[in-house]
């Protein structure tokens, strides 16, 4: 709840206090938490927290406005007649927490902010996650990520960057940016190199819970919005089969297909299926359509055709080394790994743990001793014991 | 644990329904094409995505899949800069289609426009 209510209340208090005034805003909502900390073990909980909340925050903001209201009237007394003593109460009415929301969602993707602060402040604005959460899943520490997030609203600061939604001629291009922005979110949690996977997990809803609130307006339920969502569902479906009770990876071929989410795919397709319409199709769409085909696991011709038809249509819209290598992992299921290593050969991508564990993959039952020897390299770049482990498990598989 | 449902999630679409969901989806992908309105025709670059190959952007793999989840492992990918990228585009596998090109562009930031 505590998660929740934060990311409500501050993104009402930001839009009303405008980003000049962020101290402000964070510390009313903080104020809020610490005196429902200090109240509620004492008094008990009240029948009705949420409205709690809301009325201390209002009040506080209340007494904030009253106070930067006097300030205002010593130092500039001819402003004292000035309407700027009227003092509205602030809005934590449903309605205007999804649009402060949205606006917020709109103001931090800002392109003047670098994409990394962009979701660290989604994180900590849109999503409510506290500083030490964030730290653990960027693998960092608090004072890195305070300081980052510090910048980051310098610039929003700097750029004066106001909290609304972008023209109707602007939408799109500035859509994109957000697109982007919840992907890499969704990205974040998904592939976390932090073993946290209740922190992992919750990321990934957070993102989706996002773009959801972009489809439920009207403004910016496009088709990319909608690609991307089916994007996260089907990949969300496997949330709950990928790492064991210790939070070890449990690869793919080895999950249990009945810890696969039939709602998440079923919400996928859904999407998918209503994000096939208009004249653009976006990377979302056909990485949309390739995570389709991941929720079916039976190998088949038609399922790796239609995978690697897919990624050879990706790479001519959007290059990526990555989806570059990923293609000629479906591409060694359509044709042999001896050519899928010819595939390789062709790239020219700078070899990073990810290229190594492909060439071991590939050089597997080819030539062993190759194999071990990418394994081994792929071993050098592991960051994580769980990492490692697998890769070590990928190792002793070939004796 | 799956806490976030949409208000459809009610309901599970039979995996025959999914399927013909698919097939609308890949029938609408290849008209696309048939018409001519990919965009950026020739080259098959649509320029809303260029920015995945992008000054300074972080540009992670995508939630793909595939290599990641049968093999493990993760990565993230930067390009310091667009020659560095350009660098990358060179081992795209569309060049070995003969006429293909592979366009590499550094957006405009903070014009408010692009990203």
């Amino acid at each position: 709840m505590f998660r929740t209510e934060y990311r409500k209340i501050v993104a009402v208090l930001y839009r009303h206090f405008g980003f000049e005034q962020m101290e402000t805003a964070e510390d009313i909502a903080s104020d809020t938490f610490a005196t429902a900390a200090q109240n509620w073990p004492i008094n008990g909980v009240p029948p009705n927290p949420i409205a709690w909340l809301y009325a201390v925050a209002k009040n506080k903001a209340k007494t904030a406005m009253q106070r930067s209201n006097l300030f205002d009237s010593k130092i500039s007394p001819q402003l004292e007649t000035n309407t700027h003593v009227f003092i509205d109460e602030i809005d934590l009415s449903p309605q205007n927490i999804s649009d402060s929301q949205l606006q917020m969602m709109f103001a931090i993707c800002h392109p003047a902010i670098p994409t990394e602060a962009q979701v660290g402040l989604a994180l900590r604005i849109l999503c409510g996650f506290g500083i030490d959460e964030i730290a653990d899943a960027f693998l960092s520490n608090k004072e890195t990520i305070a300081k980052r997030l510090y910048r980051a609203k310098e610039k929003l600061r700097q750029q004066k960057i106001s909290i609304e939604l972008p023209s109707a001629t602007q939408i799109d291009a500035r859509l994109d940016n957000v697109l982007l922005t919840i992907y890499l979110l969704f990205n974040e949690g998904y592939y976390s190199i932090s073993s946290n996977k209740v922190v992992n997990t919750d990321i990934c809803f957070e993102a989706i819970r996002l773009c959801t609130m972009l489809i439920e307006c009207p403004l910016t339920n496009k088709p990319g919005v909608n690609a991307l969502l089916a994007l996260m569902y089907f990949h969300a479906s496997r949330l709950d089969a990928r790492t064991d009770e210790n939070g070890a990876h449990i690869l793919y071929n080895d999950q249990d297909i009945d810890l696969w989410d039939k709602h998440s795919i079923s919400n996928g397709a859904l999407y998918l299926h209503r994000s096939a319409n208009g004249n653009n199709l976006s990377k979302y769409h056909i990485e949309a359509m390739i995570a389709y085909w991941l929720t079916q696991r039976t190998d088949s011709k038609e399922k790796w055709q239609a995978v690697l038809g897919l990624y050879n249509k990706l790479l001519q819209i959007a290059y990526s080394p990555v989806a570059a290598l990923n293609r000629v992992f479906a591409f060694s299921k359509v044709f042999t790994n001896e050519q899928a290593i010819a595939e390789v050969a062709k790239l020219k991508v700078k070899p990073d743990q990810f290229y190594f564990m492909l060439m071991g993959y590939l050089y597997t039952e080819v030539d062993n001793g190759q194999a071990a020897s990418y394994y081994h390299d792929a071993l050098k770049l592991a960051k994580t014991k769980p990492n490692e482990e697998l890769i070590l498990k990928k190792v002793n598989e070939l004796r | 644990m799956l806490i976030f449902r949409h208000q459809d999630g009610g309901k599970i679409a039979s995996p025959e329904q999914m399927q013909i969901w698919m097939q609308q989806t890949m029938d609408w992908l290849n008209g696309l094409k048939a018409t001519g309105n990919f965009e950026g025709k020739g080259d098959g670059l649509i320029f809303d995505d260029a920015k995945v190959v992008h000054h300074d952007k972080t540009v992670t793999n995508g939630p793909f899949g595939e290599i990641k989840e049968t093999l493990g492992g993760y990565v993230v990918v930067k390009a310091k800069n667009a020659d560095e990228a350009a660098e990358c585009a060179k081992g795209c596998p569309v060049l070995q289609g003969e006429g293909n090109t592979v366009e590499v562009r550094r957006l405009a930031k903070g014009d408010g426009v692009h990203a």
